[in-house]
């Protein structure tokens, strides 16, 4: 969104755009349901009515407003959870399946993978599985290597399965909406380090498009591709440089399952030059994949090597100062920038 | 006297070690000085300590998100435990794990576990690896009201059962999934499951040591007589939240007051053994004094030791390379 698409309208937080756009689409259509551990909390206590509205506080609100039919809370049992949202989804209702943390993906990815992305295809083009995973990711809370991790390389690889991984609340409400209206399993991933950051978001209904890349910023010296969280931290380095004069694109595919890869290769064969940050691993990642897309396709714009900036090929760690080496920092992008400008 | 003195002792000064441990680390975490998320065992330590009184380093365990107490209980050091779960140099895991996956393999410790019913699998691991190899171990996997729903503890029962492994499965049922309660998440009951896979289940009073004790007792004789599994459901209450500064809405009014009043394993256990004349006040007093100590201690050393080396980062991915 520009500036003056931004002026009057209301602040949200990421977690309230993301609250909203779970508020309306229940609203506006009965079929949407949701289901997950703690989504209300307290079912089978004698406490609150509503004792958590998911462990982030993202369904807040729902239950009370739409009951336990519809936001529904199940035992912790990630299989039956998504395979139930998937069985739902190829029968008539819109479920939305909260997992909680990504990592608990592992204990049912086999009704994720093998089930939900693959029954299109399969069955002959005659199912249709409209389900959304919301999930919260990424590293920053001192979650440890079992509650941190950034699974959308995995996912991607995944034919069938979309996913979707918003930096902004604007686009965390209307990429909501679009996953809830998509007839394909989409996985929704929420970096749990956004929750708190706040941006103009509209109060009405929108629907941000899936595969459609943002431009954050524009520059003609190099082109930054940044992914989640860490497209804030591009942001704030292409800002840094534009002071001395040096110019960036910065791209948020927003989608990395579809991916604008057209906005990407465009840019690319203006700057010559590309620099991809990603919080995952970088083995088979979406940095290796753009990389590789890159190099495939815009080989004769490139005037520099491609620089990757990632986390380590290692899984997360506790520890403070560990963790925060872990995630691709602002001076690790900046002197990437800077050196496939070579060494402005 | 049916216990001798000495071993009331270690049964209580564990006991409130992992009491005092926890009321300490919850004090430090509001202090800011430990990160991330931490779930404490109090209120729950009869079982573990009941249970690991009948275990020896070569026994292993597989514990919960919920694990300091399991790790005390089996002998893990607790100034490394302060170490690890502070995310310091020298902790028990390098300060790489914290709370959520602190592990010692060296005391048969198999690890926390942060993923809910990830344990239970594991142990039946460790289970085929002590009859394969002639062992007269055990492996005991704690899991909670939570975890008897996923799908990977049924699994793990059936195949414990097929494979009649030595592995004595335990379930504290502290009636609190998060804040979800068993009796809305948990259809029929977790003892009806267990001896649905044909595997024996005494049900127990998780808040006297000693029902937990003989019932353990029989159990791991049981699996280290070859005679295949065993599973245990303790009936336990949780004093705290499911995580450190958890609001606990789920809670009844008085609910927790009452808990700490008439429900303390603790207070029970003092209760019977200054009433049966096995030990005094004055000795029970001593050993929470003894733990309060240690605590400190390891605390003190916690707060200065330096983080990890930031080399730590990417070794002990693999062992070669």
């Amino acid at each position: 969104m520009s500036d003056a698409q931004n002026q009057g309208l209301p602040v949200k937080t990421y977690r309230e755009a993301i609250n909203e756009a779970l508020h309306q689409e229940m609203q506006r259509d009965p079929t949407v349901i949701i289901l997950g551990e703690e989504v209300v909390g307290g079912a089978g206590c004698k406490g609150s009515d509503e004792a958590y509205g998911g462990v982030f506080g993202l369904t807040k609100g729902l239950g009370p407003t739409f009951g336990r039919d519809r936001v529904i809370d199940t035992p912790i049992t990630e299989s039956a959870i998504i395979g139930a949202a998937a069985g739902a989804a190829n029968t008539g209702l819109r479920p939305i399946a909260e997992l909680m943390f990504v990592d608990f993906i592992g204990v049912c990815f086999d009704q994720i993978f093998n089930q939900a992305a693959k029954f299109r295809y399969m069955f002959g083009g005659k199912a249709k599985t409209p389900m959304v995973i919301r999930a919260t990711a990424g590293a920053g809370l001192r979650a440890a290597a079992q509650h941190s991790g950034m699974l959308h390389p995995v996912l991607t690889h995944m034919p069938g399965l979309k996913v979707v991984m918003p930096s902004s609340p604007y686009d965390a409400k209307g990429l909501m909406v679009s996953a809830i209206r998509d007839d394909d399993p989409v996985v929704f991933l929420e970096h749990k380090v956004l929750y708190e950051t706040s941006g103009p978001v509209p109060d009405e209904l929108y629907t941000v498009p899936f595969g459609e890349a943002a431009f954050l910023r524009e520059g003609a010296d190099c082109t930054i591709v940044a992914f989640s969280a860490m497209v804030n931290r591009a942001v704030a380095v292409a800002d840094k440089l534009a002071a001395e004069g040096i110019r960036c694109d910065v791209i948020d595919p927003r989608t990395t399952s579809p991916l604008d890869a057209e906005a990407i290769l465009e840019s690319v064969e203006v700057t010559g030059r590309l620099v991809i940050v990603d919080e995952a691993n970088p083995r088979c990642s979406l940095a290796a994949d753009v990389s590789s897309m890159a190099a495939e396709h815009a080989f004769s714009s490139l005037r520099a090597p491609i620089k990757c900036i990632t986390a380590p090929h290692a899984p997360v760690p506790f520890a403070p100062g560990l963790e925060d080496a872990y995630v691709p920092s602002e001076a690790r992008i900046e002197q990437a920038v800077r050196d496939v400008l070579g060494g402005r | 006297m049916a216990y001798s003195k000495k071993f009331l002792q270690e049964a209580y000064s564990t006991m409130t070690t992992i009491r005092q441990f926890e009321e300490r680390m919850i004090k430090e975490f509001m202090a800011g000085n430990i990160p991330g998320f931490v779930h404490t065992y109090d209120g729950q330590e009869a079982v573990g300590v009941g249970v690991c009184s009948h275990l020896s380093d070569t026994d292993i365990i597989g514990s919960t998100h919920r694990g300091h107490g399991h790790c005390i209980a089996k002998g893990c050091d607790i100034e490394l435990m302060i170490l690890e779960i502070m995310g310091k140099q020298g902790g028990l895991c390098k300060g790489k794990g914290g709370s959520m996956h602190i592990a010692d393999m060296d005391k048969g410790m198999l690890g926390a576990n942060a993923i809910v019913g990830g344990g239970p699998p594991l142990c039946n691991g460790a289970a085929l690896s002590m009859k394969t190899l002639g062992k007269k171990d055990v492996a005991v996997s704690f899991s909670g009201d939570g975890s008897s729903n996923q799908g990977t503890v049924m699994e793990a029962l059936n195949l414990a059962g097929v494979l009649q492994l030595p592995h004595l499965f335990v379930f504290e049922n502290n009636h609190l999934a998060e804040g979800t309660g068993d009796e809305y998440a948990v259809s029929g009951s977790i003892a009806g499951r267990v001896r649905a896979f044909d595997i024996p289940c005494d049900e127990v009073d998780g808040l006297d040591f000693f029902a937990v004790y003989e019932a353990t007792k029989k159990a791991v004789a049981h699996c280290r007589a070859g005679k295949g599994p065993y599973g245990i459901e303790a009936d336990v209450i949780r004093f705290d939240g499911h995580f450190i500064g958890d609001p606990q809405a789920y809670r009844g009014d008085g609910e927790l007051a009452d808990l700490r009043a008439n429900k303390d394993c603790l207070k029970i256990f003092r209760a019977r053994v200054t009433g049966e004349g096995w030990l005094t006040d004055a000795d029970l007093d001593e050993l929470d004094e003894a733990a309060s100590q240690a605590i400190e201690k390891g605390v003190q050393r916690g707060l200065s030791a330096p983080e990890p080396d930031l080399s730590e980062l990417t070794s002990d991915v693999y062992c070669s390379y």
